[in-house]
């Protein structure tokens, strides 16, 4: 790993790395640092600068829709796609240059997993499992066993599903110390879908570093100790789910015993809809406090408050998105083109 | 376009007017479909088709204007090596005249350029459709049982049609001595026969393979075991022309005696693989083919972890193929060996030439038969160097560079394949030919002369692997380009001569630099040249593959 540590340099012209954000990029022991990534496919700007920081031993949310960039994100860090600008590192070490070394540390499951026709699914699980250095015996017996693979049957004869288990027991059967998912569960069952939530729970418990490319929401509220939220090709919110939700509005639901009209004119107040004694409003979260007095002077009879949920906060971020497509699509007949998706601010820049 | 539709009242959605229920239901929308998704591809294969038969045609009158020119063509064509190559002995017989010339050395090398134009559209429409599940999403729709071999049939057969009559018409307008209209009317069918018969092999063979690669490499087989018979069989024992479909339509004898009874036998093969496609299509599930799938291994063995092991895996059904077909070529072509000495006795002429030249008449056609072998395996060697490119484009390559297999190591090791394999199976053919041969010719010496001469060739293999690979490097997305080595070194060797192409033309194919051993004495030079600019582009290849970004799905 010397060559590694001396060759943290950035994959192309242009980098914005300087002394001065070396702060913000991370510690050196982050699994994963990335900073300024952009990556262009011909016109299209598939990352536009994107941030991106995974602590050691966490399960890290990436999400977003399809086409945010969570897939190009994670073929870069695999060092299989070749940044245009930005620095990346992963466990230390540089995703291109260093591909080879890198990889035999940790594991990856694609979100479309295509196997060879003519092997089995038995065969796929160790091929990928000893060309990255080897796998454990009895790991691999008891996924196999818990995920309820057939690993005799041929590759071609199995359904998507089944196909993401190979991927997923021939990762998980490693002692990868990092596991990048790509949308590791399209097409598993519930069922599955819980025991892959166990599998991940005992990973973090032996102290490996997950990053979860996802758009279950609840999978990730269950799995991840932090979240990052991608939207065209950036970063825009990162942080644990409470601290992201400190930063949105709570939702109260309420019965009064008078009117709860007067509510509109209080700072922080939104959405307000009152009908008769009922009274409907979302809170910023700090005009919490002077809501709930207000509520309660005029004589609460009950009262439902419930955080934001993930749903929420992807909402947010994407809410504006919908309105200005449904927009787009009223005023002009073109669709709107990469130039000016890129030019647009998202609408988390002010919340931050 | 939207006027005229707004215009027209919506007809009424149903089974009246396509039925439902019928097998054939939704063929002219398939094949309006395909005919769309192929309208740069057919274009390409028929204007190529048909500019190399129109220019090697109306190159005669200024390669052979004189009589004598013609005689002396049909003199040395006499011999074993140009029957091979050409067709029957018939259309010798007459004065050599331009129609004769084109019946005589066109049809062969049109049969198999049809076979594989033909046989390649089919699998792309039927069996390609069938295992990406493309099918399965049409055939949920008002898509009948045997739509897709029917449009894929069709397909197949207007392109045939469409060359035929091209070439029937152009010809007939050449006015050359002996070129009849007639006679082009004939040439035209017997393109569309041959083509017709390979589209019909073909739509059996999707029937038994669910792979698309198996079920062309199947129908290819017959291709090439047509072509192998008809030169056997000119050469020897007629009856193994008569298994040909290539052979069929040579013995039209077109321009000579103009007649249209073989194209019968076309007929008649066409009709029977057709009904049998249909009997074995009705006999399995869309998507699968005749067996049903096996369990297999599970666990993978040593040898399938490392990476040329895993590399010779993926590649070894497409290897031992390969295997069978240079084995069968060589020793058919093994077996006429000995008729290359009763011909010389025959023939005062010919021997006269071959003293002139110094050379041994068996050693002269052993020259020819090891180039044609060395194209087909170059036709391997293509195929293992772009195996890269079908994992890559599958999806399947990515997680394996997400592994510690470097990429240098993973190309390197498919390029093994190509390598090692390409020559293994030249030295196969050699062997094949040499056992067959020195059995035919009753000469000892040809049992070890043959392999080492077929060695010669591997050098020239090894430059066709570089190309594919350096193309892979750089430009994954023209990876195709890498066809052309062989289908030029099979232009230049089969036409070459004969259209009298300019050296530095014929320099252009790899083939051409390998001294026509046993004919020649072996020069070095050229095969270190060779091997020299094959490991150049071997390593440009890698070089670019290491630089550029892995493409996905």
């Amino acid at each position: 790993m010397t060559k590694a540590s001396n060759a943290g340099t950035s994959p192309g012209p242009g980098s914005p790395e300087s002394p001065g954000n070396a702060g913000e990029t991370g510690d050196p022991g982050d699994a994963i640092s990335v900073s300024g990534l952009v990556k262009t496919f011909g016109r299209t700007r598939a990352l536009d600068g994107l941030d991106l920081r995974v602590a050691r031993g966490e399960v890290h949310g990436f999400l977003g829709p399809n086409g945010a960039g969570k897939s190009t994100t994670l073929r870069v860090l695999l060092g299989l796609l070749r940044a245009d600008s930005g620095t990346a590192r992963v466990l230390g070490g540089d995703p291109w240059h260093d591909a080879v070394e890198l990889h035999r540390r940790l594991a990856y499951v694609p979100g479309d997993v295509e196997l060879w026709p003519n092997l089995t699914g038995g065969e796929a699980v160790d091929l990928l499992g000893r060309l990255r250095g080897g796998l454990d015996g009895s790991r691999r017996a008891d996924l196999v066993e818990r995920f309820g693979l057939d690993p005799t049957k041929k590759g071609r004869t199995y359904s998507k599903g089944n196909r993401q288990k190979v991927a997923i027991v021939a990762a998980l059967a490693s002692h990868a110390e990092l596991l990048l998912l790509d949308e590791p569960t399209s097409g598993l069952d519930p069922l599955m879908e819980v025991v892959f939530q166990d599998v991940i729970d005992e990973a973090k418990a032996e102290g490996r570093t997950v990053l979860l490319s996802s758009h279950i929401l609840a999978q990730v509220e269950k799995l991840c100790d932090r979240v990052s939220i991608v939207r065209l090709g950036r970063v825009v919110q990162s942080g644990t789910l409470s601290e992201m939700r400190h930063l949105t509005r709570t939702t109260i639901e309420a019965e009064t015993s008078r009117p709860a009209g007067t509510l509109a004119g209080l700072p922080g107040v939104h959405d307000l809809r009152a009908e008769g004694s009922h009274v409907h409003l979302t809170v910023d979260g700090g005009s919490l406090d002077e809501a709930i007095r207000a509520l309660s002077a005029l004589g609460l009879r009950s009262l439902v408050s419930h955080p934001p949920t993930l749903e929420e906060l992807m909402l947010r971020h994407y809410g504006d998105e919908l309105g200005e497509e449904r927009g787009n699509h009223q005023a002009h007949a073109s669709p709107t083109t990469p130039g000016n998706r890129g030019g647009r601010a998202p609408r988390s820049e002010a919340a931050r | 376009m939207s006027i005229a539709t707004a215009r027209r009242p919506a007809p009424p959605a149903g089974p009246a007017a396509t039925g439902r229920g019928h097998p054939l239901a939704g063929t002219g929308t398939l094949l309006r479909f395909s005919l769309r998704r192929d309208r740069v591809r057919l274009p390409v294969w028929i204007a190529a088709l048909y500019l190399t038969t129109v220019s090697t045609v109306s190159g005669f009158s200024g390669q052979y204007g004189t009589a004598e020119d013609r005689a002396e063509l049909a003199d040395t064509l006499s011999g074993p090596a140009g029957l091979a190559m050409s067709g029957p002995e018939h259309y010798l017989d007459g004065g050599y005249d331009y129609g004769a010339m084109t019946g005589h050395q066109l049809i062969g090398f049109m049969g198999v350029a049809v076979g594989l134009m033909s046989v390649l559209t089919v699998v792309r429409h039927s069996r390609t459709e069938e295992e990406t599940g493309r099918a399965e999403l049409l055939r949920a729709s008002v898509v009948g049982r045997h739509a897709h071999l029917a449009a894929a049939l069709a397909v197949a057969a207007l392109a045939n049609l469409a060359l035929g009559l091209l070439l029937a018409g152009t010809l007939a307008g050449l006015g050359m001595a002996g070129v009849t209209g007639a006679g082009s009317l004939l040439y035209g069918a017997t393109s569309l026969g041959i083509g017709l018969s390979f589209a019909a092999i073909a739509a059996v063979t999707v029937q038994i393979t669910p792979f698309s690669r198996g079920a062309s490499g199947l129908a290819l087989t017959a291709v090439g075991t047509a072509y192998a018979l008809r030169a056997v069989g000119d050469v020897g024992p007629d009856a193994l022309s008569w298994l040909s479909p290539i052979g069929w339509a040579q013995r039209c004898y077109v321009y000579v005696d103009d007649r249209w009874w073989p194209l019968g036998l076309h007929l008649l093969l066409v009709l029977g693989c057709c009904a049998a496609a249909l009997a074995l299509s009705a006999r399995r599930d869309v998507g699968a083919g005749l067996r049903p799938p096996r369990p297999g291994r599970p666990a993978a063995s040593t040898a399938l972890s490392r990476p040329a092991g895993f590399a010779f895996r993926l590649q070894r059904g497409v290897l031992a193929g390969f295997a069978a077909g240079a084995l069968l070529f060589s020793l058919m072509y093994g077996s006429i060996l000995g008729e290359a000495e009763d011909l010389l006795q025959d023939n005062e002429e010919l021997r006269r030439l071959v003293e002139e030249l110094g050379g041994d008449l068996v050693e002269s056609f052993a020259s020819v038969a090891m180039s044609v072998l060395a194209i087909l395996v170059a036709c391997h060697v293509v195929m293992a160097t772009l195996r890269p490119r079908a994992e890559e484009s599958a999806g399947r390559a990515e997680p394996v560079l997400a592994t510690g297999l470097s990429r240098t190591r993973w190309l390197g090791s498919h390029l093994a394949v190509a390598l090692a394999g390409g020559t293994a199976l030249m030295l196969l053919a050699g062997f094949g030919f040499g056992a067959s041969g020195a059995a035919s010719a009753d000469d000892g010496a040809l049992l070890w002369k043959l392999p080492l001469s077929s060695l010669a060739y591997a050098p020239a293999l090894w430059v066709t692997a570089g190309v594919a690979v350096a193309l892979y490097g750089w430009f994954p997305r023209a990876t195709a380009a890498a066809w052309v080595v062989p289908a030029y070194a099979f232009f230049t060797v089969y036409l070459g001569e004969l259209i009298a192409l300019p050296d530095w033309l014929s320099d252009l194919s790899p083939v051409g630099h390998v001294p026509q051993v046993p004919a020649a004495d072996l020069a070095w030079t050229p095969l270190l040249v060779m091997t020299a600019l094959a490991a150049a582009l071997i390593w440009l290849g890698l070089a670019g593959f290491r630089r550029r970004d892995l493409e996905s799905k």
